[in-house]
C-alpha cells in the first residue's frame, strides 16, 4: 500500500510539472510584444553559429538571426534573451514554451518537421557531416574506408549517431562509437587521444579546429556523409511567426543579391528605383503589412546584422569555410529567397 | 459502523487513493491533449522500431537493426553492471577504511581518515572526470600500450585475455557456482554441529578446495578446452581478447571510490555502536584482535549498519546515470539518444524513474529482507 502510494504520487508529480510548463496559449508573437523581448533558443558555444565573443555577448550567424527578428519585431536587436542549450535539451525548451524559437544549427528532417511539435521555415546554413583525424596520430588515414575500425567520438542528441550507423552499415565498416554528452566532453576527449576520429558538422568541425593551436596536426577526411540543412525552428500552428521567420530568411539572402548592406540599406530605400528593393525596404508595397509587422522591418532587420552575406563573411568565413552550398542561387549556391511582391 | 476507527481509517485511505488516482488522471488527461493538440506524437510504439545507433559496449548482442527495446535494454544491462560491481568494490574498501580508522596504528587512522575527509568532500562527477581523465590522457596508444604478459593498457582501456567460448568454460562456471552453493551449505551445517557438539569442523578449507576443484571437474569433463582468444594490435584497436573500456573503468573506480568514503563512515559507526563490555568481554576470554572484529564486533555492528547501508547503495546506482558525462553507454546515455531521435522526452524520462525506481525498490527490499534476517531477536 505505501509503495503504490508512492508511485501514484510520484506520477502525478511528473504530470502535473510536464502539464505546467506546456499550457500556454496564444500565438508567439503576442507573447513576444507583450514581453518586450525575443527569447532565443542558441548554441552553448560554437564559434561561427553562437559563442560569447570577446566582450561576452553572443555572437554568430544563428545569433544574427535572432537579433534580426528582434529588431524587426521590436524594434531593436538588443532585445533578445539567449537561452544557451545543448542538443539534447533544446526540443524540449521549444515544445514547452520556454523559448519562442530555436535557432541552434539544427537538421531538419522529416521526423522533427512532423511528429515534434515543430516546424522549420527555411535553411539557413547547408551543412554535412565530416570526420576529422588527428594525422600526426594517424597518419595513414586519407580517407573515410580508412577508418575501419576505429573508434569514434560522437556527441548525443545529434543526427550524426544514426548517420554514422547509416554510413557503416551502407558501407561494410565498422566504427565504434564513444558518445558523449555536451559538444566540448566530445571535443576533449578525441583530443586526448581517446578516438581516432570525430566527427560532426563539417562546421563544427572547423569551428573546434580554429580555437586550436595545435590545428596543422589535424585533418579533415574529404568525404560528407550526409546533408545537413540546418534551420532555425519554431512551434507547430503558428502561421504568423512561421511566415515572420522564413521571410526573415528570405529578406536577408535579397537583401545580398540586390547588393543591400548594412551600410547602404537607408540610401537604398530613399533613392533605388529597383522594385524588389523597394519591397524589401518598404519604400512600397505591403510586405511587412502582411507578416503582421510595419514597413520598416526588413531595413531594421538589415541595419542591425546586414545581409545574408555580411553576416556569413562576419561569423563563418573566420573559420576558414567557403561559401559554397550557402553562396546565392546566381553565384553557384543553393540560398533563393523567394520572390517579394 | 462510523465509530469503528478500523473502518474509519480504511475510508480515509480509500478516499485519499481516489483523490490522488483522480488528479493523476486529470494530470495525464491534459497532457495527452496538450501534447496532441501540439501535434507532438505519444505513445511507447517506438519501441519497436529500428534504433539505427550502434552502441559500443553490449552484453547482448545488438547492432544498429536492432529495435530501441533492445537498446534500451543494453542499457540497463550496463547500468546493472557497473552498480552491482561498484557495489561489491566500495563494500570492501569501504569496511577495510572503515576499520582503518579505528585501528590503534596512528598512520593507518590517519590515512583512513583523510581519505574519507577528501573523497567525501569533492563531488563525484569531478571526481569522475579526474579518473576519465587520468585514464585517457595518461595512458598511451594503442601502438605504444603498456604491456604485461598479454595485458595491454592503452588509450582504448584494458585489453586482455579472453576465453574463446566453449561447452567447457561454462561448465567451470557452473562448478563454480555449485561449489560455493556447497560451501554456505556446510557452513551453515558446521554452526548446526558446533551449537550441537561443541566444535565445528573446518569449513575454510573443504571450501576452497571446493571451489578450486569442481571447476576443473567441470571444465576438464567437457574437454578441457584451452583455446584464449589472445589480443594482437591492429591498425586502430586491439583484434581478439576483452576490452574494458576506459569508460566502464573510470566510472567503476568513480563510484566505488567515492561510495566506499561514506560506507567506511557507516562501518565506523556501526562498529562504535557496539558496547565497549563487548570488547571487553571477548578480551577476557582471551579471543585475538583479529576474532574479536570477526566474532563479535562486526555482526552486532552490521545491525546497525545496514538501514544506512542500503541507502548508500541505493546512492551508487542512481549515480550511476552520471556515466553520460564520461560517454560510458548506461541507460542514461541510452534513453538521451533515443529520446533525441524519436523527440519523445515525456515517455524516454518517464522510463527511466521507473526503471530507476524499480533497481532502488528491488534493492531496498533486498536489503530490508536481509536487515529483517540479521536484527537482534528479543525474547
Amino acid at each position: 500500500m505505501p509503495i503504490t502510494k508512492n508511485i501514484a504520487r510520484s506520477l502525478a508529480a511528473l504530470t502535473l510539472g510536464v502539464t505546467a510548463g506546456t499550457a500556454l496559449a496564444g500565438p508567439t508573437l503576442d507573447a513576444i510584444n507583450k514581453r518586450g523581448t525575443l527569447v532565443c533558443g542558441v548554441h552553448t558555444g560554437l564559434t561561427g553559429f553562437s559563442a560569447p565573443d570577446r566582450n561576452g555577448k553572443y555572437a554568430g550567424i544563428d545569433v544574427d538571426y535572432c537579433k534580426a527578428l528582434a529588431a524587426a519585431i521590436l524594434g531593436s536587436p538588443d532585445k533578445v534573451k539567449y537561452v544557451p542549450l545543448t542538443a539534447q535539451q533544446r526540443f524540449t525548451a521549444l515544445q514547452s514554451g520556454e523559448i519562442d524559437l530555436l535557432s541552434r544549427n539544427t537538421t531538419w528532417n522529416s521526423k522533427r518537421d512532423t511528429t515534434m511539435g515543430s516546424v522549420f521555415p527555411g535553411v539557413w546554413f547547408f551543412d554535412g557531416q565530416a570526420f576529422v583525424v588527428n594525422s600526426k596520430k594517424n597518419p595513414k588515414v586519407r580517407k573515410l574506408a580508412d577508418l575501419n575500425k576505429a573508434s569514434v567520438c560522437v556527441e548525443t542528441g545529434t543526427t550524426t549517431e544514426r548517420n554514422l550507423a547509416d554510413y557503416a552499415r551502407a558501407n561494410k565498416l565498422t566504427f565504434k562509437p564513444v558518445v558523449f554528452e555536451g559538444q566540448e566532453a566530445t571535443e576533449k576527449a578525441f583530443q586526448s587521444g581517446r578516438c581516432d576520429a570525430y566527427t560532426t558538422d563539417s562546421s563544427g568541425i572547423a569551428a573546434m579546429l580554429v580555437n586550436l593551436p595545435s590545428r596543422a596536426d589535424y585533418t579533415v577526411l574529404p568525404e560528407i556523409i550526409s546533408k545537413e540543412p540546418l534551420g532555425p525552428m519554431l512551434r507547430r500552428n503558428d502561421q504568423e511567426f512561421f511566415a515572420i521567420m522564413r521571410w526573415m530568411i528570405f529578406a536577408l539572402q535579397q537583401a545580398e543579391e540586390s547588393g543591400v548592406t548594412q551600410a547602404n540599406v537607408l540610401q537604398m530605400k530613399a533613392e533605388s528605383k529597383d522594385p524588389t528593393i523597394q519591397r524589401l525596404t518598404g519604400a512600397s508595397g505591403e510586405v511587412g503589412k502582411g507578416l503582421g509587422l510595419d514597413a520598416d522591418w526588413a531595413v531594421r532587420a538589415i541595419q542591425a546584422v546586414g545581409n545574408y552575406g555580411e553576416s556569413y563573411d562576419r561569423n563563418i568565413k573566420p573559420l576558414g569555410l567557403t561559401r559554397g552550398m550557402n553562396a546565392l542561387w546566381n553565384k553557384g549556391g543553393l540560398m533563393y529567397p523567394m520572390p517579394l511582391d | 459502523m462510523w465509530s469503528s476507527e478500523r473502518l474509519r481509517n480504511v475510508f480515509y485511505q480509500i478516499a485519499l487513493l481516489l483523490l490522488i488516482g483522480t488528479l493523476a488522471g486529470y494530470a495525464i488527461h491534459n497532457l495527452v491533449h496538450n501534447l496532441e493538440s501540439r501535434a507532438i506524437t505519444i505513445g511507447f510504439s517506438y519501441f519497436g522500431q529500428e534504433a539505427g545507433f550502434d552502441i559500443s559496449e553490449k552484453l547482448i548482442d545488438y547492432d544498429p537493426t536492432h529495435s530501441y527495446g533492445r537498446a534500451f535494454g543494453v542499457g540497463l544491462l550496463n547500468t546493472l553492471l557497473v552498480s552491482f560491481l561498484a557495489i561489491i568494490a566500495a563494500s570492501l574498501i569501504g569496511l577495510a577504511i572503515g576499520i582503518g580508522r579505528l585501528s590503534p596504528n596512528w598512520l593507518l587512522r590517519k590515512l583512513a581518515g583523510g581519505y574519507v575527509e577528501s573523497v567525501r568532500n569533492v563531488p563525484l562527477i569531478l571526481q569522475l572526470l579526474l579518473w576519465y581523465g587520468v585514464l585517457t590522457e595518461l595512458l598511451p596508444p594503442v601502438a605504444e600500450a603498456h604491456r604485461f604478459a598479454s595485458i595491454y593498457l592503452s588509450q582504448r582501456g584494458c585489453t586482455l585475455p579472453w576465453p574463446v567460448a566453449h561447452a567447457g568454460w561454462w561448465a567451470a562456471l557452473l562448478g563454480l557456482l555449485a561449489a560455493l552453493a556447497c560451501s554456505l551449505f556446510w557452513a551453515r551445517r558446521a554452526r548446526r554441529i558446533r551449537d550441537r557438539a561443541g566444535h565445528a569442523p573446518r569449513v575454510l578449507w573443504p571450501s576452497l578446495a571446493a571451489c578450486l576443484l569442481l571447476p576443473l571437474a567441470g571444465w576438464a569433463a567437457f574437454g578441457a578446452p584451452s583455446e584464449f582468444s589472445v589480443p594482437l594490435i591492429s591498425g586502430f584497436d586491439f583484434e581478439g581478447g576483452k576490452t574494458v573500456s576506459p569508460e566502464f573503468i573510470a566510472l567503476f573506480i568513480g563510484l566505488s571510490t567515492y561510495t566506499a568514503a561514506f560506507i567506511a563512515e557507516i562501518v565506523r559507526g556501526g562498529i562504535l555502536a557496539v558496547g565497549r563490555g563487548q570488547t571487553d568481554a571477548a578480551e577476557a576470554l582471551g579471543l585475538s584482535r583479529s576474532q574479536r572484529l570477526r566474532l563479535v564486533i562486526l555482526p552486532q555492528a552490521l545491525r546497525v549498519m545496514i538501514p544506512p547501508l542500503t541507502s548508500q547503495y541505493l546512492n551508487l546506482t542512481k549515480n550511476s546515470s552520471l556515466a553520460v558525462a564520461i560517454g560510458y553507454p548506461d541507460l542514461v546515455s541510452i534513453s538521451n539518444t533515443t529520446l533525441n531521435q524519436t523527440g519523445q522526452a515525456i515517455e524516454a524520462i518517464a522510463l527511466m524513474m521507473g526503471v530507476y525506481l524499480t533497481i532502488s525498490l528491488a534493492i531496498s527490499g533486498l536489503m530490508n529482507w536481509y536487515n529483517h534476517r540479521v536484527r537482534l531477536v528479543e525474547r
